[in-house]
């Protein structure tokens, strides 16, 4: 029999960036007894790498912006594919979200009247964007990690355990959830990454708050954590994963050099002046405004430039399109032989703002790359290019709750959470959208507690031993592979053939390589003992990273269109048949099975936030008419 | 966290402590610092120690500390108010009778200005590194086996810094008075000579030093909680903050400073050689 | 571009250990922590390391480099020579957990202690008015990662294990400065820093301002300033004096 640890909780809570923290906060707020369980250290989560702001429509920085424009946006954003009642809850809730932060202890930067500070970012009408610097993840996560801190001196000062209600399980990885025989959530296994001892938490409510996925592409600007560990957990357990097809390429990562190739450059470079560039020292961008948002950007440099300080009777500048055509045209400009010594385009601040400007806006921009690529950012351009950011697919959820579908009591947010940003995600908007649906998570993991009065379900013992006995299997396994290396091949056949721009062929013979993956993965052996070892983990890691990659390319096959985080070469043009539909994985023994099902639609209300103009550029014909009888 | 538990109280065992502490990883040096990390300790140690040296030999030698002519004193012995003091130098008047030999004749102002350099933030980074070797270096271990730092007497008074900041405004006054005194030609009007222009350089850089101070900066501003509310402190504050960032550099040349207004001052009035002049 | 670097790196746990030399390419642009990756992948896929961000933005990879604590992700190769053995430990102030990773459960304690933001009863959220210049110096501090190199190189803890219950270190020093500067805050902090936090244990050698990765001028703009203020309540009879006749700013 293994040996193990066990502890007993009303809601655990995987991850804690943004989303899990919030979901914490709420469980505990409702009374839950509450563990968070992180992969790395407590306040390291990849949150902080978030850099812009938080989208929400305070309209401190412009009063006619409100909830209805943020929807507006952000639908327009994600290519009409967005859960719209998700964009609806999310634009409503992000104010008070964000307002809420100050109450923790959150200083933002201010408005000369003393409010919240708002910037603009790609895709937002309005300045929207609540930040601090550019460091703004970084005081979301601090923020949260303070709060949290300070519920457990509550409850210290109330019953004298700091952490009786709420602990934080820091360097913990989750392998397995746990069920009954009904499929009822129970708990989770996992063990400690110091000792590499096991641990089961029991617990009939799990809220995966885990993030992202880059780890299976080769340039990406996520963490070593970011292995889709949410995903996989969740597909496992039964639960289904939406669009995962959509994979957002953030348009500006450091290309140069080789050791920090993928690492963001944030957005707010472009939101405050900064224009990109090709070898001609052209600014391309006005080459690549689509016909959807010719009303919206502006197609010369006079205009664009004018926007910056006057809004209302300017158009935006194409440098702040959404970031899959950023990403698409950077993409162009490179394979046309217009790039960068190092493969990327140039983005250029230092001709068009003082230095002054330039470390007052972007401080830690210009940290980053003083000392990690020793280029100064308020005297030359910078390079950049295209890396894999955010996975807008993920488990599918109930909106107002952010239960999982098909699995009781297992419940997500945060990026792990598929629906809310459609095809393609907004700058600013996942950070608004961790504080939403983590607090949803929260609640909602809450009243299904509530509602089991007690009688919470019990884990099978024979899935306590399999946990076991999967998670030791790399021990056992002589003359096996390096982890290492399946991983990287892994990486890069994901960055080749399912990347940026992708077809038929190439997606094929990526599933072809990830079948081999597969078989590789299940025989890997690694040295050493159990105790913090990194390959071990990496051996863990893979095998979730290879479930994700194979939904990523099944869907990537099937959906014969491009839009948003998806561009089929052999497909180019957006579908409005293939708007009407979400692709839906599954596990189906030992492979993924996809599935179409038929998108939620949008209501009337929120329909008549477009012009039909608009709407016919993304609706089919079938869909439209229902419109033509309101009132002008 | 699994290894949260409360510090127990450890009783320091010599040669088990500090990075030798019984769970850290067992490393035997006390640095792998491959730098010269000594040599800053050791230039501090050695300046401050010859600084003092000379101070020490000037100040109680009660000679050629004042050139008549130009009415030039030496920051070392003013304000002179000792009926030893040559009768020109006494511009405070005579407070005290004649001094015995080795006595400073500045003697009433010299605590004072020890104390606002002994008490200052930069100095006492720098002596605490160069004489006590708390630390030695950064990250590298020191070799005290218990440490409480300005928790009890006598470092406790160091919390007195901003008094000797107050008494320290005052004596430049004095020393700017000395300097106005400076401005004066052998035919006793208006004239500027070196020695002028050295003891100019030289009270522009103590206003500098003084200033500059951190109990200086509190108080201009820093105890504030809303700068906002008071925009003229604010100004400044942020003026004071600017000045506070060259503190050490300040130290530094002010000790070179006095140290050449000093020697200046010595050299012609013991007739090494004679004052250049610019105007008269 | 690319060569052949000298590696001493420290293996062990905390029952013992002993640096261990490796030979290992190096390549153009590439920082410690890709060189210490290398080792994992090529030859002891075992060696334990933290990071995360590889960005210098999560304060993860903290270690020593050549027995200064560094970012493993912020120290270039382009700072060593070529000949140079580059020698990397873990932190020395904290327990050792394996190779690289070293238990920094001290700092987790310390956050605890110090009491959390207290705003005042009666404001609502979105009602929160604040001027820029009045939240800009507890801005600075709110940069922090948490890479705990300043609670590793003060040497009030790093050569002092027993002071470890009674002093906080200048990261939370530093917290507890941002509280108090916070325009916001109500409670009363300058006690707490000196009383319970150990703010007197520090004698400003400035070595948590010489690692900090983010440039924060630890020293002069927290600890200092927070000591002046504790002067203030506690050693100075004058503003003691003012402060109980009752004019406060």
């Amino acid at each position: 029999m293994t040996e193990y640890e066990e502890h007993r909780y009303d809601v655990i809570i995987i991850g804690a960036g943004g989303a899990g923290l919030r979901a914490a906060i709420a469980a505990r707020e409702a009374g839950m007894r509450t563990a968070i369980i992180c992969k790395s250290l407590f306040g390291k989560a990849h949150t902080v790498m978030a850099e812009g702001g938080i989208a929400a429509s305070m309209g401190n920085a412009n009063s006619n912006d409100n909830w209805q424009v943020h929807f507006r946006d952000t639908i327009r954003g994600g290519k009409f594919l967005n859960n719209p009642r998700m964009a609806e809850l999310h634009a409503k809730e992000a104010p008070d979200r964000v307002w809420e932060l100050e109450t923790y202890g959150a200083l933002f930067d201010r408005t000369a009247d003393g409010k919240i500070s708002q910037r603009n970012f790609g895709g937002h009408e309005y300045p929207r964007l609540a930040h601090v610097g550019d460091r703004t993840g970084l005081e979301l996560i601090r923020t949260l990690q303070q709060k949290i801190v300070s519920l457990q001196q509550d409850d210290e000062k109330e019953s004298g355990s700091a952490e009786g209600k709420l602990k934080v399980f820091a360097e913990v990885t989750i392998t397995e959830l746990l069920q009954d025989e009904t499929g009822t959530i129970a708990g989770a296994f996992g063990y400690y990454r110091e000792s590499g001892r096991f641990v089961v938490f029991r617990a009939p409510a799990v809220v995966l708050a885990t993030g992202g996925i880059g780890k299976s592409f080769k340039v990406t600007s996520n963490s070593w954590e970011y292995t889709g560990d949410g995903h996989a957990l969740a597909l496992r357990a039964g639960s289904t994963l939406l669009n995962m097809e959509f994979v957002q390429f953030h348009p500006t990562g450091m290309v140069w050099p080789p050791s920090v190739k993928g690492i963001l450059v944030t957005e707010s470079v472009r939101g405050d002046g900064g224009v990109l560039k090709n070898s001609d020292g052209k600014r391309f961008m006005f080459d690549y405004v689509p016909d959807v948002f010719r009303k919206q950007y502006a197609d010369n440099e006079p205009e664009a430039d004018r926007w910056y300080t006057d809004p209302e009777h300017n158009k935006r500048t194409p440098d702040l399109l959404p970031r899959d055509e950023v990403a698409r045209a950077i993409n162009s400009e490179v394979k046309a032989g217009r790039g960068s010594p190092h493969g990327g385009v140039f983005l250029d601040i230092a001709s068009r703002r003082t230095p002054e400007e330039i470390l007052k806006r972007l401080p830690s921009m210009h940290h980053q790359f003083k000392e990690l690529a020793d280029v100064d950012i308020t005297a030359e351009p910078m390079e950049v290019g295209p890396t894999c950011h955010y996975v807008m697919g993920g488990v599918e959820v109930e909106p107002d709750t952010a239960a999982a579908a098909r699995v009781p009591g297992l419940f997500a947010a945060g990026e792990v959470a598929g629906g809310m940003h459609g095809s393609n995600r907004l700058g600013g908007n996942s950070l608004s959208d961790l504080l939403v649906f983590g607090k949803r998570a929260g609640d909602g993991a809450a009243i299904y507690v509530g509602g089991l009065q007690g009688k919470y379900p019990n884990a099978t013992d024979e899935s306590l031993a399999s946990a076991a006995a999967t998670a030791l299997a790399p021990f056992n396994e002589q003359g096996g592979e390096n982890p290492y290396t399946v991983h990287q091949e892994l990486q890069q056949t994901m960055n080749d053939l399912v990347g940026i721009i992708r077809t038929r062929d190439e997606v094929q013979s990526a599933l072809d390589k990830l079948q081999g993956y597969k078989d590789r993965a299940a025989r890997l052996t690694v040295e050493g003992h159990r105790q913090f070892n990194p390959g071990w983990h990496l051996a863990l890691d893979l095998q979730n990273m290879i479930w994700v990659s194979e939904c990523i390319a099944r869907a990537a096959l099937i959906r014969e269109e491009s839009r948003g985080g998806h561009t089929r070469d052999d497909f180019p043009a957006m579908s409005a048949e293939w708007r009407q539909k979400n692709l839906v994985c599954s596990i189906d023994g030992d492979s993924i099975a996809v599935i179409e099902q038929p998108i939620p639609s949008l209501r009337e209300d929120l329909l008549a936030l477009f012009d039909r103009d608009e709407l016919s550029k993304y609706l089919t014909e079938a869909e439209l008419p229902a419109l033509t009888e309101e009132p002008a | 966290m699994s290894r949260i538990e409360a510090d127990r109280p450890v009783k320091p065992v010599k040669g088990q402590t500090g990075v030798r502490s019984p769970g850290r990883a067992n490393i035997a040096a006390r640095t792998l610092r491959t730098d010269k990390w000594w040599f800053q300790s050791a230039l501090t140690f050695t300046l401050l120690s010859l600084w003092v040296l000379y101070a020490t030999a000037r100040t109680v030698s009660q000679r050629a500390y004042f050139v008549e002519k130009y009415h030039y004193l030496s920051p070392f012995s003013s304000p002179c108010v000792t009926a030893s003091c040559n009768p020109a130098a006494r511009d405070f008047g005579t407070w005290f009778p004649h001094f015995p030999p080795f006595l400073p004749y500045a003697l009433i102002v010299l605590p004072f200005l020890l104390g606002f350099r002994l008490t200052c933030y930069y100095y006492r980074k720098a002596y605490y590194r160069a004489f006590w070797s708390s630390p030695p270096a950064c990250a590298v271990a020191e070799p005290h086996t218990t440490y409480s730092g300005e928790t009890r007497f006598p470092l406790i008074v160091q919390n007195a810094h901003r008094y000797f900041f107050y008494f320290a405004m005052l004596i430049s006054l004095i020393n700017t008075y000395d300097l106005i005194r400076a401005f004066r030609g052998g035919n006793g009007g208006f004239g500027i000579g070196l020695g002028t222009i050295i003891m100019l350089i030289n009270v522009v850089l103590l206003w500098a030093y003084t200033l500059s101070c951190h109990s200086c900066r509190h108080a201009i501003g820093g105890r504030l909680k809303h700068f906002s509310a008071h925009p003229v402190r604010y100004k400044a504050w942020t003026f004071v903050t600017k000045l506070n960032t060259r503190h050490m550099q300040l130290a530094w040349s002010t000790l070179a400073s006095l140290t050449i207004t000093d020697a200046y001052i010595a050299l012609v009035s013991g007739g090494v050689f004679s004052d250049l002049r610019i105007i008269h | 571009m690319t060569y052949l670097a000298k590696f001493r790196v420290w293996r062990g746990d905390d029952k013992g250990g002993d640096l261990a030399d490796y030979k290992v390419d190096v390549n153009e642009g590439e920082v410690v922590l890709d060189i210490i990756h290398r080792l994992q992948a090529t030859q002891s896929g075992d060696l334990a390391v933290r990071w995360n961000c590889k960005a210098g933005k999560c304060g993860s990879c903290s270690a020593e480099i050549n027995g200064r604590p560094r970012l493993l992700c912020m120290t270039r190769m382009s700072t060593f020579t070529e000949e140079e053995t580059i020698t990397v430990t873990p932190m020395r102030a904290f327990p050792v957990i394996r190779d690289l990773v070293t238990d920094v459960s001290f700092n987790y304690r310390k956050a605890r202690e110090v009491p959390s933001f207290a705003p005042p009863a009666n404001l609502k959220p979105g009602e929160y008015r604040m001027q820029q210049v009045d939240v800009e110096r507890s801005q600075e501090f709110r940069k922090c990662i948490e890479c705990f190199l300043c609670q590793n190189t003060c040497h009030v803890v790093r050569d002092h294990e027993e002071n470890k219950q009674a002093f906080s270190g200048p990261r939370f020093l530093m917290r507890i400065a941002e509280l108090d500067m916070h325009p916001l805050d109500t409670a009363d902090r300058q006690h707490q820093a000196q009383d319970e936090h150990g703010l007197g244990m520090c004698n400003i050698t400035k070595c948590c301002t010489e690692v900090c990765p983010e440039h924060i001028k630890i020293t002069d703009n927290a600890l200092i300033p927070m000591k002046e203020r504790v002067v203030d309540r506690k050693y100075d009879p004058l503003v003691w004096l003012g402060s109980k006749i009752g004019r406060r700013s």
